[in-house]
């Protein structure tokens, strides 16, 4: 199909410049993270590495390592568990509904975009006379605060099937349970594949639970890296080391499975 | 027909999440309001009724005034930088140039990384040191011999705010560029080809066609940034940590409730931002939920 163009390649002038501003950062960390202590002057930040030495990622890992441990701990299971309930919810509220389904949805969804400020004070008071505080706490408030996104993807997936599907399955005599596990179950790994990159990459990036939730042994490495920062004795270069290591998990996950994480914005995911 | 046994156990299967919905978001918003109507103000909880006295004291806080002022500015140059960039990116690409799959990731890259991280190396990209000790943008810039660019960022007096909303930019355009390309793709061709046809040139089908089509993507973009912005946090703590210039309701919120211990008024500031977000996204859900029924 031939498509309208406004001016060919000129355009890549442009396109070219932009890249170059979202690289940006991206040059800053890989470049200081490659070059030597004896090379690390912020006045020749813009500098290529003169050779390449692993001085600054090994020294950021020993000092995130812990805290990066802590990340995976947490966040894997928030993201299978909420990405489950997201899906039982999901097939319930699209295709097995009870009365008051539909008026429940909304007020799920409104859950989505609520300012955490608004809730944060509770969530502390309730967590610590619980006792779940610390990494299982943190990792509980990202299931429950997942609830609402992960419902929503499924749902507009589930809804989307024909309802013939489900019909085949009850004239075979499957309960509904049945029907869940052998039909929609096998055919929903697209789904689960954005919801769980979704879940994974927002519980990893969360910072607010996790310094009100979690004391100090316990950080996950947003916050421990934000210390890094805020220490006047850590130098920059260990500071664009130490960021390079914790968004690597997340970009990893966008480079190699970036369709979905695209398909997971547009279908619902509109959280900020 | 569903039979009654199967209805209790879809009720039954949704029923822990309903349950931690309606005690983690609804059961606590409205502690909060409690909260927020009292003078708790110290490390026991104090639940004695002031009534509307945090929320007034609030609106005649200069620092309050500060808050809002910012919100303002980060929220203007943010949604504004975010929706003008996101479309030339997408009327770019939506030329079928060669790359564009590669382009695109590039563009939407950032989004998959931590605001924190985000702010730490914004923080040295933005670094105001004058002199021998240039370095960052304003060293970039001294080096191309644009001078007058060189500036103070997220230092500037009163502006300083609009330095963080231009990481934040970096961080969220590739949003807005994704949801206008996909507005992009699915404008009909036979409408450019009739448009083309009746002599429009390209500027014109853009401006009178295809514009006019993507208004509803323009409408979620300024809601979904909108309320982006309402809770900005980690973003400039990472830059700039808790300074007054910077101070947003977030940050304050976070300082009087956790280091200073002015539960009362922590929270009062936390109903606040929510009726701000309540405002903008309920009409925003209802939209939504309407046309995914006619669909």
């Amino acid at each position: 199909m031939k498509r309208f163009r406004i001016g060919n390649r000129w355009l890549y002038i442009p396109l070219i410049a932009l890249a170059g501003f979202y690289l940006i950062p991206m040059y800053v960390m890989l470049v200081t993270g490659f070059k030597s202590f004896a090379e690390i002057d912020l006045t020749k930040m813009w500098n290529l590495p003169k050779g390449i030495a692993f001085d600054n990622y090994i020294e950021a890992f020993k000092q995130l390592s812990p805290y990066l441990k802590n990340s995976f701990l947490m966040v894997i299971p928030a993201t299978l568990i909420s990405s489950m309930l997201g899906s039982i919810n999901g097939f319930v509220l699209a295709k097995w509904k009870f009365r008051g389904s539909d008026i429940i949805f909304p007020f799920i969804l409104f859950g989505m975009f609520i300012p955490y400020q608004s809730i944060i004070i509770p969530l502390v008071q309730f967590m610590r006379a619980i006792g779940l505080t610390g990494l299982i706490g943190l990792a509980v408030a990202h299931i429950i605060y997942g609830i609402p996104i992960t419902t929503l993807t499924f749902r507009n997936y589930y809804a989307s099937l024909p309802q013939e599907l489900l019909e085949a399955g009850k004239i075979d005599g499957a309960t509904m349970l049945g029907i869940y596990r052998h039909i929609l179950l096998p055919i929903s790994i697209p789904s689960f594949v954005v919801v769980l990159i979704w879940q994974f990459t927002s519980a990893w990036n969360d910072f607010l639970f996790a310094v009100i939730l979690t004391g100090n042994r316990e950080w996950p490495v947003t916050v421990a890296l934000n210390n890094m920062a805020g220490s006047q004795i850590i130098s920059w270069n260990l500071q664009m080391a130490g960021s390079f290591l914790a968004a690597l998990p997340t970009l990893l996950v966008y480079i190699f499975l970036g369709r979905y994480f695209l398909r997971g914005l547009l279908a619902g995911s509109l959280k900020g | 027909m569903l039979k009654n046994r199967e209805r209790y156990l879809s009720f039954i299967l949704v029923s822990p999440s309903i349950l931690a919905v309606i005690i983690f978001i609804y059961g606590f918003i409205a502690w909060s309001l409690r909260v927020s109507f009292s003078k708790w103000k110290g490390l026991i909880a104090d639940y004695s009724w002031v009534g509307l006295k945090n929320y007034l004291e609030l609106f005649s806080d200069p620092r309050f005034h500060v808050d809002i002022r910012n919100t303002l500015i980060f929220t203007g140059v943010f949604v504004v930088g975010s929706i003008i960039l996101g479309f030339i990116m997408a009327v770019i690409l939506d030329q079928n140039l060669k790359g564009e799959n590669f382009f695109r990731s590039l563009f939407l890259f950032p989004m998959a990384i931590s605001y924190i991280v985000t702010g730490v190396v914004w923080r040295w990209l933005m670094n105001p040191a004058t002199g021998d000790r240039l370095s960052g943008f304003n060293l970039l810039f001294k080096t191309f011999h644009l001078d007058f660019l060189v500036n103070d960022w997220h230092t500037t007096p009163t502006w300083g705010i609009a330095a963080i909303a231009l990481a934040a930019i970096w961080q969220m355009s590739g949003y807005t560029m994704a949801i206008y390309l996909a507005g992009l793709r699915s404008v009909p061709h036979e409408l450019r080809e009739a448009a083309q046809m009746d002599g429009a040139n390209q500027i014109q089908i853009y401006r009178h066609v295809i514009m006019p089509l993507l208004t509803p993507i323009t409408l979620s973009a300024l809601i979904i940034l909108g309320h982006t912005s309402l809770k900005v946090f980690d973003l400039i703590i990472a830059i700039a940590g808790k300074q007054l210039p910077l101070d947003v309701p977030a940050i304050y919120m976070w300082q009087t409730t956790f280091d200073g211990l002015f539960y009362g008024r922590g929270a009062a500031i936390g109903i606040l931002l929510l009726i701000s977000v309540a405002v903008l996204i309920i009409p925003y859900i209802r939209y939504i939920l309407r046309t995914d029924i006619e669909s």
